[in-house]
Order: structure tokens, then sequence, then C-alpha cells
């Protein structure tokens, strides 16, 4: 196939993934976050815990909706556009993704109806259940869908027969290197982006001066993650690294803009910007900290790894995209792991709901997790080129045999559907986050209006 | 080990793709009827019937999709690069719809008339995608070497722009008889008037299909008039047909009768797809060599349908038993309260 063609293939793969990857995202942080509020609900009756739940599982409702669509989307894609690919690990991608409908997607879809709808037809646990099972699917889909891409990058547990994937063994396939480290990262990844989200929500409420138990609770609940979670992730991610250093080198070399090594005994530094230029095969404008990128993957103060210009030019990702894109992340982690330790440090202080500075700040962060996410996949994925599975089949082998013409048209169709589609349903659950828990007219039908509920149990 | 698991998969995948139709089938059908309906509230309680479940009907268009890639990788390489535009159509449309069931509920008053337009055009492509899909399916592909050899534009016959029109008319009807059942009043009783005209549409496209296709597709025709095959047969047309009269007998004061029968209905006309096509997985095209593929052909590894296979006979009973409670759970006729969450 021609080099529009699979140019055009990738921008159209890449694109319709990237806008589902923020719906699932969120309804893994908001399933769980919905399942502990009707949990504490439950137990304590607080009121306020009813009221965020409804509050925000109209939120959950419509990001719900997108995933399901642009779910479906990516379902199809791998047989509309990369049947080279399909044809030559569907023997081990399929089983997993069949796997993941019967377990996840069904049970999601199944429960979901009752957890929307079904406050007035089914009992409070039964409801309760609903949500729980609702939450579990969302854990138990990011789960099959991860075995699925980490053995796209670490491949295990097979062997090849006539020019296809035979799987050989499946413990091996699901638990393959890679697989534990990306579920912990992207799991966190989710929640830290839905604290985000919520903090950010809450923190603009009290910014326009909208002060009541119920955001406050938000707030809380927010730092308290991202205090929590922050860390782990950092940690996570470093583990993570040290374990792609192993398996898929030429990746980290890209993502440390690390071309050759030095003299012995130079180590390697860890790089805070520069300009990775492929042509040239250096970094231009190289600022780093000595050693430290050595201390960081090697554990040790002059170890070495492999520089990107020992591969094979044929066998080496675009470095300043993946340069860029890790830096992008890790420079929001850090960030979040500021806004935890400040939120945690005011709210001790009892400044957290009046700091006004901070309140900002965390408006400015509600994006980032999501940013961070988007970011950390094109690492991962644009770290994997030229291969589509690592070693085993390249990209460009993958696609399938269209002409530029088919392609043109359905990448067109779809940034524009998506743009109108998603772009009017994003800024709907942005405009249902901006009324706030406390505003509790029904937006939902014309018909019917609900009268707001009584504010008695609001504010100090 | 002597289990067939490429046929068992073959009907798994049928069985799942008739869940499919038959079930997003009515709900894509209530989007059809949108235009055919006045007042906000009447919509409101068309959206409701049917808002609790259509996420788990469409999961079945999901499996159907993962469980071809597992049990035969090669079909859904190459039916899918086929049918690449048709596909792409269908998926536009069911964003559309599935977005507009919570955008709508969410949206003001001035703009939801937009997402009542979304909601239909959505179905409507959608259906109309799928038809042609099917059609063209039918129809045959031309596979060299086991890559598709036909051109972007090969899905475009008269059959299957017939066959888009004919399963757009076959959604509509499960939409109208499920109305009947779901709802009451004035809303019933409009639906009770749509669904003659749907019946005799859906009879004569079922006609048509069976006398084009056996006409087109010499093998299809020896299927079915060979001697001891048209013997066996015989009743699934006539079974339909009687079901088709006793669902015209109860559209007057029916309530799930309708929808019953239109569900025996749809389910026969599949069978009958189905033993048309029996065992091939790619079908093949017209005058074209090599022939088309059958299921053993494009099976993958016994290691990866077995693997799947343990799962799908666990756990599908399981899925059918609570989807069957959250239907029950919904049961009974809707009134426009039930709408908002
Ligand atoms: C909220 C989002 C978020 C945050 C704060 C971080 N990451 Fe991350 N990162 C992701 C979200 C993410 C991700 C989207 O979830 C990725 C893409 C694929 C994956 O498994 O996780 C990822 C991939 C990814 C990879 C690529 C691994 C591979 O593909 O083989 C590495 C090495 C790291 N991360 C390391 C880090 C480090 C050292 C962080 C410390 C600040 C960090 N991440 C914070
Ligand atoms: C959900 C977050 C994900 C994002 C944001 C993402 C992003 C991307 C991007 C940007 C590319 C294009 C790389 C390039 O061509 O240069 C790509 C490629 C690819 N990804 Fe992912 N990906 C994600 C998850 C997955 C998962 C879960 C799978 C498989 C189960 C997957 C399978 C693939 C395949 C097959 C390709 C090859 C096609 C191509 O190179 O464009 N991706 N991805
Ligand atoms: C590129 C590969 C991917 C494919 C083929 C894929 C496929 C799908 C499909 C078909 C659905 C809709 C299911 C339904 O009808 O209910 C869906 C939704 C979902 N996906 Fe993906 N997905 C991919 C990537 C991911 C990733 C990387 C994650 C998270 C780690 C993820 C998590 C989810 C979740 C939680 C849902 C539930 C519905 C929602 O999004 O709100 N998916 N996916």
């Amino acid at each position: 196939m021609q080099e529009t063609a699979l140019l055009l293939a990738r921008i159209q793969f890449g694109f319709t993934v990237s806008f589902h990857i923020i719906f699932p995202a969120i309804t893994i942080g908001l399933a769980s976050y919905l399942a502990v509020l009707e949990g504490c609900w439950l137990r304590s009756r607080n009121p306020v815990f009813k009221q965020l739940y409804q509050f925000w599982s109209r939120i959950f409702a419509l990001n719900f909706g997108m995933g399901v669509v642009s779910g479906l989307v990516m379902a199809y894609e791998f047989g509309t556009n990369w049947s080279g690919f399909s044809a030559f690990a569907g023997s081990i991608t399929g089983p997993l993704l069949t796997y993941e409908v019967l377990t996840a997607f069904f049970l999601e879809a199944g429960f979901l109806g009752v957890m929307l709808f079904g406050w007035s037809k089914v009992g409070e646990k039964l409801h309760f259940f609903a949500t729980l099972m609702v939450a579990i699917g969302t854990l138990i889909s990011a789960t099959w869908i991860l075995a699925s891409n980490s053995w796209m990058q670490t491949p295990a547990g097979y062997e090849i027969v006539d020019g296809k994937v035979i799987p050989t063994d499946w413990l091996a396939i699901i638990f393959n290197p890679s697989f534990p480290y990306r579920l912990v990262h992207m799991g966190l990844a989710a929640f830290l982006s839905t604290a985000l989200m919520v903090g950010a929500s809450a923190a603009w409420h009290l910014l326009k001066g909208r002060d009541s138990a119920a955001i406050r609770t938000m707030l809380m609940m927010a730092i308290g993650m991202l205090m929590v979670v922050t860390p782990l992730q950092i940690i996570a991610g470093d583990a993570h690294g040290i374990n792609t250093l192993e398996h898929q080198p030429a990746k980290v070399a890209a993502m440390e803009g690390h071309w050759r090594n030095e003299s012995a005994g130079e180590g390697v530094p860890l790089l805070l910007f520069g300009w990775p230029d492929n042509e040239a095969e250096t970094t231009h404008f190289a600022f780093g900290i000595p050693h430290l990128g050595s201390l960081i993957l090697t554990h040790s103060w002059d170890g070495t790894f492999k520089g990107l210009s020992e591969f094979p030019a044929d066998e080496r990702p675009n470095a300043t995209a993946v340069f860029w894109s890790f830096r992008v992340m890790v420079g929001l982690g850090t960030l979040m792991l500021l806004l935890g330790v400040w939120g945690v440090w005011a709210w001790w202080r009892r400044t957290l709901f009046s700091n006004r500075r901070l309140l900002r700040f965390a408006l400015l962060m509600g994006p980032t997790g999501l940013i961070a996410l988007l970011a950390g996949w094109f690492t991962t994925e644009l770290g994997r080129q030229p291969w589509v599975v690592y070693g085993l089949l390249k990209t460009a082998d993958a696609a399938s045999p269209h002409q530029a013409l088919e392609l043109t048209i359905s990448l067109v169709l779809f940034v524009i559907v998506y743009g109108l589609i998603f772009g009017t349903g994003i800024r709907y659950m942005l405009r249902l986050i901006a009324q706030g828990p406390d505003h509790n007219i029904e937006t939902t039908l014309s018909t019917v209006r609900q009268a707001p509920l009584s504010n008695t149990e609001q504010g100090e | 080990m002597g289990i067939d698991t490429a046929a068992i998969w073959a009907v798994i995948i049928l069985v799942g793709v008739m869940l499919y139709v038959i079930a997003d089938g009515f709900d894509l059908g209530v989007g059809l009827l949108f235009p055919f309906v006045n007042g906000e509230k009447d919509r409101d309680r068309m959206m409701a019937s049917v808002a609790p479940i259509w996420d788990g009907n469409e999961t079945w268009l999901v499996l159907g999709g993962a469980a071809l890639m597992a049990a035969f990788p090669l079909a859904y390489a190459v039916v899918l690069s086929a049918l690449y535009l048709p596909i792409v159509f269908m998926l536009i449309g069911l964003i559309l719809r599935g977005v507009a069931f919570e955008a709508r509920a969410k949206s003001s008053d001035a703009s939801r008339h937009l997402w009542n337009k979304a909601f239909f055009a959505g179905s409507l492509l959608a259906s109309f995608s799928q038809g042609v899909t099917l059609g063209s399916y039918l129809n045959g592909i031309r596979v060299v070497d086991g890559q598709f050899a036909g051109t972007a534009w090969d899905w475009i016959s008269p059959f299957s722009l017939f066959c888009g029109v004919a399963l757009s008319a076959t959604y509509a009807l499960l939409g109208s008889t499920w109305l009947i059942m779901k709802t009451d009043g004035l809303l019933q009783s409009l639906m009770r008037r749509l669904t003659y005209p749907l019946v005799i549409m859906l009879l004569v496209f079922m006609l048509v299909v069976s006398i084009w296709t056996p006409l087109g597709h010499p093998a299809i025709a020896e299927r079915w008039f060979s001697l001891p095959n048209l013997y066996w047969l015989a009743p699934l047309p006539i079974v339909t047909l009687l079901a088709c009269v006793w669902l015209l007998c109860s559209v007057k004061q029916g309530e799930a009768t309708p929808f019953l029968m239109t569900l025996v209905v749809v389910m026969l006309g599949f069978i009958g797809l189905g033993i048309s096509l029996w065992p091939n997985v790619i079908p093949p095209a017209l005058n074209f060599w090599p022939p088309g593929i059958d299921i053993w052909e494009a099976s993958s590894p016994v290691a990866s349908q077995g693997f799947a296979l343990v799962g799908a006979l666990v756990i599908i009973p399981i899925i059918l038993m609570y989807s069957a409670w959250s239907y029950y759970v919904f049961r009974g006729k809707v009134s426009a309260e039930d709408a908002y969450h």
C-alpha cells in the first residue's frame, strides 16, 4: 500500500483511539467514585453523599455513552483498517477482546440501566450492587484491553507458524512482561484524571463563591486522592520505565534523547530539555543533570544503556515526539504531586476552602490528568514504532489494502462527526459540572421539572 | 480432540448476531419512527422505553466483531476491509444515535430538536448501512491469497441497496411492535396503524430476497431446492408465513403478541440466511475464482478457539440471566417520568 494511505490509516487510528481513551479514563474513575459515594451514603445516611452521587452520575451517564460508541469504532477498526495485523495476531488479540466483551462490556451494560434509571425500581442494596458491578466491569475491561496492548508491546507465550501467531501459553500471554506495570499505571492514571476533574469543579464553585457541604466534600475527597495516588503513580511509572528498558530499549533511548554512550564513567545524564534530531542523531540544546539518567534507570552512578544510534536506522522510533510526550506526562505528574502536597498543607492549616491561589491552581490542573494520560499513550505507542507487534510485525505490514481515497473519506467523516458530536457532548458535561451539585433542577426532560432541593443542609 | 470448535464458534457468532439484530433492531427501529411522532412527551416515552437497555443490545454487535476476530481472524480481516465504507457509515450512525440518548436529555429546549434529528438520522444511517453490509456480504467477496482483492466500491449493487431498505423496514417493524407493547393511549394506536404497512413491506422484501439469492447464486438454489433438503427446509417459509398472518391478526388488539410474532419472523428469516451461507464464512463472489472460504479454512488455531470457547460457554448463560433480569426490572408500560435520572 502507498505511503499516503498508510499515513492516513495511522492518523485515523491515532485520532479515534485518542478520543476513545478520554472517555474510558473518566468512566473508570467516576464509576469507582460513584460506588464509594453510594457506599458512604448507605453507611452514614449523610444526604451530601447521595446528592453527590446524583450529580456525578448524570455526568457519568453522558460520558459512558460517548465511551461506548467511540469504543465500538475501535473494535471494528482492527479489521477495517489493520487487516494485516488481525490476520497475523487476531488469534491472540481476538480471544482477549472476546473475554473483555464477555466479562466486562456485558456486565457494565447489563447493570448500567439499573444504576441510572433504577432508583425507584429496585431496593437500595440491589441498586448499590448494580453500581458495584458497573465499577468492577470498568476495571475488568481495562485489564483485558491492557493485556492485549501489553502483549503487542512485549509479546510472550506464542510461536510463529506459517507467518501467523499461534498461542502456546495463555497465562504467559496475559501476564506478559509489561502487563502488570501498564495495568497499574493506567488504572492509577484513570483515578488521577477523575480526581483532578472533581477537584477542579469544586475549586471553580468555591472561586465563584458557592460554598456548600457537597462542594467541600468534593474538594477534600479529590485532594486526599491526589495525595495518596500521585506518589504511587510516580513509583509505578519509574518501575514501568525500568521494565521497558529491559524489553524495549529503543523506546527508552528515545524517551531520554540518548543517542550514544560517552567514555566510560560518564554515565547518562537526565535531560530536562532538548530537541532530539532524528537526522543528525543528536539532541540539540540538551540541558540535563549529569548521572541522574543512569541513577534512575540502572540504579547505579555510571551505568549505561544502549543509545538510539546503536539501533538500525529503520528500527528507531521518532525520538522528538517520544522525548517530548514523555516530558509532558512526567512534568504534569510532578505538578499533580505539588497540588496534592499544597492541598493537604492548606487543609491542615484550615485554608483549603479559602486559599484562592490554591483553588485557581486546582482549577487549572483539572484537564491535566487527561493530558498526561494521552501523552503517556503517545510515548508508549510512538515509542513502539516502527513495530505494531514489537519485533514481530511492522506497522507498514499491518494495514488493510485500502487506497488513499476511501481513507480520506472516512478520516474526514470521523473528524467532523467526532468534533461535532463528542464536542457537543463534552460541552454538555462541562455545563452540568458548572451547574454544580446544589443545582438540582432536573435538566433531563422538557416536560418534567423538579423543584430545587431544599438548601437546609448546605453551608457550614 | 474431536470437537469441531470452528462449527461451535460459527453457531455462537450466528446466534450472537441474531440477538443483535432483534435487540438493537427494535431500538434502532424506535429511532426510525421518531419523525412519525409529534410532541416531545411521546418522544420522551419512546426514548425511555429503550434508554436502560440499548447499550446491552449493542454489546452483541461488539461480541460479533470480537468473536469473529478470535475464531476466524482471516474472515474478520477480509470481510471488514472489503466492507470498509458501509461499516464506517454504520459506526458513524451508531455514534450519532448513541450520544443522542444522553445528550438529548441534557440539551436545552431550544436545541432538543437537533438531537431528535441526530437520533433519527443516526438510526437510519446505521440500519441502512447494516442492510447494505449484509447485502454485499451475501453477494460475495473477492479474495486472492487471503487478502481482499476487490475495490472500495464493490459494495454498491442493486441487491445491497435493496437490502439496506429492507433491513430498515424490518427494524421499523420491530420498533413499532415494541412500542405497541411498551406504550398506551394515542402513541400506541399510532404504532398499531404504522405496523400494517410495515408487515406487508417485510413480506414483500422476504419474498424478493428468497427469489433473488437463489437466482443469483446456484449454490444457494441447490441448498434449498435439491431434493431431500426441500422437505427439511419447507417448514421454514411456511411457519414464517403463518407467523406473519398471526402478527397481522394481533395488531389491532394485542399487547405483546405483535412484538413476539415479529421476533419469530425475523429469527426465521435470519436462520434462512444462515442456511444459505453455511459453511462459508466468506461467501464466494459471482464469476470469480477462487471461490469463497469456509469456516474451517478461516479458523484460528485450536488453542485460540478453545480458550475463548471455555469462557463463552460459561459466561454467555450468565449474561443472558442478568440481561433478562434487567429487562424484567424495566418491564411494563413506560411513562414519561421514567426518563429522567
Ligand atoms: C495521569 C496520568 C499519568 C501520570 C501522572 C504519569 N503517567 Fe506514565 N503513562 C500514563 C499516564 C501517566 C499512561 C497513559 O497511563 C501510560 C501510557 C501507557 C501506559 O501503560 O501508561 C504511561 C506510560 C509511561 C511509560 C511508558 C512505558 C512503556 O510504554 O513501555 C513510562 C516509562 C512512564 N509512563 C513513566 C512515568 C513516570 C516516571 C511518571 C512520573 C511522574 C509518570 N509516568 C506519570
Ligand atoms: C487508549 C489509549 C491509546 C492511545 C492514546 C493510543 C495511541 C496510538 C497512536 C497515537 C498510535 C499511532 C502510532 C503511529 O502510527 O505512529 C497508535 C498505534 C497503534 N495502537 Fe495504540 N493507543 C492506545 C491504546 C491502544 C490499545 C489498547 C491497543 C490494542 C489493544 C492499541 C493498538 C494499536 C495498534 C494496532 C497501532 C498500530 C497502528 C498504528 O501504528 O497507527 N493501542 N496508538
Ligand atoms: C484500542 C483498543 C481498544 C478497543 C478495541 C476498545 C474497545 C471498546 C469497545 C468496543 C467499547 C464499548 C463497549 C460497550 O459497548 O459497552 C469500549 C468501551 C470501554 N473501553 Fe475501550 N477499547 C480500547 C481501548 C481501551 C483502553 C486502553 C481502555 C482502558 C484502559 C479501555 C476501557 C474501556 C472502558 C472502561 C469502556 C467502558 C465504556 C466507556 O468507555 O465508558 N478501552 N472499548
